[in-house]
């Protein structure tokens, strides 16, 4: 399979928000391309990498604007896409999951028909097509008894299990590109390798982009092929995720050099940021804003 | 300094009945930094809160500086024994300044120069002057971390309870705190407890550990041990391998332990 043929080119991209105390660029020029491969995006909370995920498919919130140059997804450029052009890509060519399963699943629906409503939304099924898909697939996540689990509700089901269902949702409808928001920070270790191998399976065998956002550098390191490190809306560096440890960039060796290490309890290095990371970079493009 | 005998919690009666601890055992020598490591529903976190005494409904017996614990707990009992929480956006009151947290513990105990207090305290853990009348959401995530330490050492405790203290912050704050906490303990010759389900984190702070599964201890170990690799049970060393990071052929030998 050609892995290198982009998926998704996203350039120039800012995300700025208005705000009672000024604006806010949350993501300032941010390009980068995805192919058929495990990207990563790291970096601390208010880096960008989260909002750069959520402008890819226009979700960034109400108060915010987005502008890029371009977004561009099989001959279209989402940066520019109307509703109803983003209603057909969302979900059903381009998915999202986001950290934490118990506030994205409909608490007052059973799992089972969540995941089929996701089925019969992009496809057009019938119910009882829809019904044996969805049970199809949650045995596809590795969920053990999955006409029993389909009939629960979101609260009766483990933390692991939970977003084990929410990406049973978001790929039954077979999409090109998953945005994965912190998909395992919230699950126990080895809850988190089975997650990992179920969408490291989806990107072997079907050839889906997987955009891996995620504050663990050494989690990255050993899970994605590439690596885009970001810090203040902006990427300081792009790696190859197996030399992320010989990674030159001074913030990427500041976070790698304050992980606690299971071999030493000699202190931490602290971090030591450094204005000049943060290169002055004009601004939007004026009247990029769709 | 602390020991814990047969200790068992068990919430709600009959079929219901959830034994979240059961039948745990260890002692912690004065000094010295334990561990307590295991996944979500293990136990751990439980342990750490009926030592505490926030929790009632449990059976065994614990001793803290060789006074038995009883169900309630004496004042002069918390002035020894302090706990930090994992989350400073909800343990910091918020419409309370970091001088009024940090007097609470003063007028509760009875302590006088409280002013000067509040000033070592926060420079000590690393706060500013002028963040003495700040409120919590005027914090950062770190800052409130280092304000709910300075609560629990402003009446000089000899034991801190830590539970997964840094697991809501960036690494690069994590790396700052965990520094702090080993400067305290160094400094006060404090005894520290840690709950964390990083091992990673318990191997850089501690210098013996246990690790809990399903309301149990299934090992415990010096850290020499976890630095080699060389856990002993087959529990432990799935952890152990699942937090060295994401390996395909790993996941599918993982096994389920009760």
């Amino acid at each position: 399979m050609n892995t290198t043929a982009s998926l998704l080119e996203v350039e120039n991209l800012w995300v700025r928000f208005r705000t009672a105390t000024g604006t806010v660029d949350a993501v300032r020029g941010v390009s980068f391309s995805l192919g058929r491969e495990r990207l990563g995006l790291v970096g601390e909370s208010g880096s960008g990498k989260s909002q750069t995920g959520r402008a890819i498919l226009g979700l960034t919130a109400g108060n915010g604007r987005i502008s890029a140059d371009h977004i561009r997804f099989d001959g279209l450029d989402l940066a520019r896409a109307g509703d109803r052009e983003m209603r057909k890509i969302r979900g059903a060519r381009i998915s999202m999951i986001m950290q934490d399963p118990r506030y994205s699943l409909n608490p007052v629906i059973r799992v089972g028909e969540q995941i089929a409503e996701a089925y019969r939304v992009h496809t057009g099924a019938g119910r009882w097509e829809a019904r044996r898909r969805a049970i199809e697939m949650l045995d596809r996540v590795r969920i053990r008894d999955a006409e029993k689990v389909a009939n629960l509700y979101p609260h009766e089901v483990s933390g692991g299990m939970g977003q084990r269902i929410m990406i049973a949702m978001m790929l039954i409808p077979d999409p090109d590109i998953l945005i994965a928001d912190e998909p395992t920070s919230a699950l126990d270790v080895t809850v988190r390798l089975q997650v990992l191998a179920i969408l490291d399976d989806m990107v072997r065998e079907r050839g889906m982009g997987l955009i891996f956002i995620s504050h663990d550098l050494n989690l990255v390191a050993s899970f994605c092929d590439r690596v885009l490190v970001m810090y203040g809306g902006q990427i300081m560096e792009t790696l190859d995720a197996s030399r992320l440890h010989e990674a030159e960039h001074p913030y990427t060796r500041g976070l790698l050099g304050c992980l606690p290490d299971l071999r030493s309890n000699a202190d931490l290095a602290v971090m030591r940021r450094d204005p000049a990371w943060l290169a002055p970079v004009g601004g939007p493009r004026p009247g990029s804003t769709p | 300094m602390i020991e814990v005998r047969d200790l068992f919690v068990t919430f709600g009666s009959g079929a219901r009945a959830v034994h979240a601890v059961r039948g745990v055992s260890f002692s912690v020598a004065e000094g010295e930094s334990f561990g307590l490591v295991g996944e979500s529903g293990s136990g751990k976190s439980t342990v750490l809160r009926a030592m505490a005494g926030l929790n009632r409904e449990w059976s065994g017996s614990m001793t803290v500086g060789g006074e038995f614990l009883g169900k309630r707990r004496r004042k002069q009992f918390h002035r020894a024994l302090q706990m930090v929480f994992q989350d400073p956006f909800g343990s910091l009151h918020p419409r309370h300044t970091v001088n009024d947290i940090l007097s609470e513990p003063l007028a509760i105990h009875g302590i006088g120069d409280v002013g000067n207090r509040i000033s070592r305290g926060l420079e000590e853990v690393g706060l500013a002057p002028e963040h003495r009348f700040r409120y919590p959401h005027q914090l950062s995530g770190g800052q409130r971390q280092r304000v709910a330490i300075a609560r629990a050492l402003i009446i000089s405790p000899s034991v801190l309870l830590l539970d997964e203290p840094t697991s809501a912050l960036d690494v690069s704050v994590q790396a700052e705190i965990l520094n702090l906490l080993q400067r305290l303990r160094r400094e006060r010759n404090l005894t520290y407890v840690l709950v964390s389900h990083d091992l990673s984190v318990v191997a850089h702070m501690c210098d013996r550990l246990a690790i809990m599964n399903a309301g149990r201890v299934v090992e415990e170990l010096n850290v020499e041990r976890l630095r080699v690799r060389a856990p002993a049970h087959a529990y432990t060393k799935q952890l152990l391998r699942a937090s060295l990071g994401y390996d395909r052929a790993e996941a599918d030998t993982l096994e389920w332990f009760d």
